[in-house]
C-alpha cells in the first residue's frame, strides 16, 4: 500500500471525525432539549418527545439517513449531502442522548428539586445549577458509550455518497486487492478514536466518584 | 373539635400564615380535611401526630411543594394561588428544612448557602458570601465552609441546611422532621440551633416528635390524626391535660417510647 492510498484513508478519517463531531454537538444540543421536554411535567410535551424517541430508536440509522437524503429530495427539498447527513445524525443522536439524559435527570433524588423549589430557585436555575450538574455525572458512562457507537455509526454516511473512513477503505481495497491489510488499518484507526474515549470516560467516572463521596 | 377555632379567631389580625378550610386529596385518598390554622408573627408551633396523619403534607402546602384542592392559604398577606408568581413570592418568605437535609452534593457548604440569594434575590457574590459566612457562624459551622456536604456529619449537614434557608432572610421557617434522620448524639446540636432561632423571634412551624423541644419553645402544640387537626393547646396544657382520646393515646405511645 503506497503513500497515496494511505493519504486517501486519512482523508476518509477526517470526514469520520467531522461527522462524529457534528452528530455529537448537534445531537447533544437537540438531545438536551428533548430531555428537558421529556421531564417537563407537561403531559403533551412529554408524549410528543416520547414518540420522537421511540421513532428514532426504533428505526435503523441507515434508513433515517436514506429518508432525509433521498426522501426529502423526492418531496422537492434537495439537500446538500452534508446538510442531509448533519440533520440525520442530529436527529438520531438527539433521540438517544435525550433518552439517556432523561433517565439521568430522573435519577437525581426528588429532594434536590424540592430543596431548590423551597429556596425559590427558578426552573432555569434549578436545572442549570442543581439538577443537570448531578445528572451529567450519572449519565457519563452511557453518554460516552453512545459517542463511541456514533463514531462507528458514521460509516453509514457512505450511503449518501460520503467517502468517510469505511468507504475510503472499501475503495482502496478494491484498487490494490489487499483487503486484509486495508481493513486491519481501518479497524485500527477506529480503535484509536474510540479507545481513548472509553478510557477518558472511565477516568471522569472515577474523578466524580471521589468528589461526591 | 371546635376548640381550636376560637384561638384562630384571636390570631387572624396579625397572622403570618393563615390556612382556612384547606383540603387535599391524593387521588381518592383525603390527605387533609378542613385545616384551619393561623400562625402569628413570632409564634412557634410544633406539629405532631402519628405517621401518615398529614403533618408533613400540611407544612408542604404552605410553600406549595404540595398543591391543595380546596380552601385558602395566605402567607404574610399573599394569597397562595396556583400560579408561578404567588408561589415564588411565598417561597421567598418561607424557608424550609427537610428530614434528609437535601443539600446540593456537588457544591461546597458555602456555595450551597450562596446560590439562592444570588439567583433569587439578585445578591452580588460578595454580599452572598458575607451573609453566608455570618449565618454559617451563627449555626457554628463556619470553619467547614469549603467542605462538601458528604464530608460532614448528619448534624453538621442539617445545621448547614438551616443556614442555607436563613440566607434567604425568610419570615417563616418550616421544619419537616429535622432530627428524624439523625443519629441520637447529633439531635441536640440541631435542636439547640432551632432553639436559638426561636429565641430570636423567628416564626416557626416544626413537625417533630421531640417533645422536650415542644415543651421548651412551642407556643402551641398541634396534634393531627388522619388529616385533621384534632387538638391544639399550649404545651403545658397539651402534655398534662389532653382533651381528646386520640391525643392521649398518641402521647402515651411516644412518651413511653422515650
Amino acid at each position: 500500500m503506497g503513500q497515496g492510498e494511505l493519504l486517501f484513508l486519512l482523508a476518509g478519517l477526517k470526514w469520520t471525525v467531522a461527522l462524529s463531531a457534528i452528530g455529537f454537538i448537534g445531537g447533544g444540543l437537540a438531545g438536551l432539549g428533548v430531555a428537558l421536554l421529556r421531564t417537563s411535567g407537561v403531559p403533551l410535551l412529554e408524549r410528543i418527545t416520547a414518540s420522537y424517541i421511540a421513532l428514532f430508536q426504533g428505526t435503523p440509522l441507515l434508513m433515517q439517513l436514506f429518508v432525509v437524503y433521498y426522501g426529502l429530495a423526492l418531496l422537492g427539498l434537495r439537500l446538500d449531502a452534508w446538510v442531509a447527513v448533519a440533520i440525520g445524525f442530529t436527529l438520531h443522536a438527539s433521540a438517544y442522548l435525550g433518552e439517556i439524559w432523561r433517565g439521568s435527570i430522573e435519577a437525581v433524588p426528588r429532594g434536590q428539586t424540592e430543596a431548590a423549589k423551597a429556596l425559590s430557585l427558578s426552573y432555569v436555575s434549578r436545572m442549570k445549577d442543581v439538577i443537570l450538574p448531578q445528572a451529567i455525572r450519572i449519565s457519563l458512562p452511557a453518554t460516552i458509550g453512545f459517542l463511541v457507537q456514533l463514531i462507528k455509526g458514521t460509516s453509514l454516511a457512505a450511503i449518501v455518497g460520503f467517502t468517510e473512513l469505511t468507504r475510503a477503505g472499501n475503495i482502496v481495497s478494491n484498487q490494490i486487492f489487499q483487503p486484509l491489510t486495508v481493513f486491519a488499518l481501518v479497524g485500527a484507526l477506529y480503535f484509536l478514536m474510540c479507545w481513548p474515549l472509553s478510557i477518558y470516560g472511565a477516568h471522569l467516572e472515577r474523578r466524580f466518584a471521589v468528589s461526591s463521596r | 373539635m371546635t376548640s381550636h377555632t376560637d384561638i384562630d379567631a384571636t390570631a387572624t389580625g396579625e397572622a403570618m400564615i393563615a390556612m382556612s378550610r384547606v383540603e387535599k386529596w391524593y387521588g381518592a385518598f383525603k390527605a387533609l380535611t378542613d385545616i384551619n390554622l393561623a400562625v402569628r408573627k413570632g409564634e412557634r408551633i410544633v406539629l405532631c401526630g402519628p405517621s401518615g396523619s398529614g403533618k408533613s403534607t400540611l407544612i408542604r402546602c404552605i410553600n406549595h411543594l404540595e398543591s391543595y384542592q380546596k380552601g385558602e392559604i395566605r402567607v404574610g398577606g399573599t394569597l397562595l394561588g396556583n400560579n408561578a408568581r404567588t408561589i415564588d413570592a411565598v417561597r421567598r418568605e418561607v424557608g424550609m428544612v427537610f428530614q434528609h437535609f437535601n443539600l446540593f452534593p456537588h457544591m461546597t457548604v458555602l456555595q450551597n448557602c450562596m446560590l439562592a440569594p444570588m439567583r433569587s434575590l439578585g445578591a452580588s457574590k460578595a454580599e452572598a458570601e458575607a451573609s453566608a459566612r455570618s449565618l454559617l457562624g451563627r449555626v457554628k459551622i463556619v470553619e467547614q465552609a469549603d467542605k462538601y456536604p458528604a464530608q460532614l456529619s448528619g448534624g453538621q449537614q442539617q445545621r448547614v441546611a438551616i443556614a442555607r434557608a436563613l440566607c434567604m432572610r425568610p419570615k417563616v421557617m418550616l421544619f419537616d422532621e429535622p432530627t428524624s434522620a439523625l443519629d441520637p448524639e447529633m439531635v441536640k446540636e440541631v435542636l439547640d440551633t432551632m432553639i436559638g432561632l426561636a429565641e430570636e423571634g423567628m416564626t416557626m412551624i416544626c413537625v417533630t416528635h421531640e417533645m422536650g423541644f415542644a415543651r421548651k419553645v412551642a407556643d402551641r402544640v398541634i396534634f393531627m390524626s388522619e388529616g385533621e387537626i384534632v387538638e391544639e393547646a399550649p404545651p403545658a396544657a397539651f402534655f398534662t391535660a389532653p382533651r381528646q382520646e386520640r391525643t392521649r393515646k398518641f402521647l402515651g405511645e411516644i412518651l413511653h417510647a422515650h
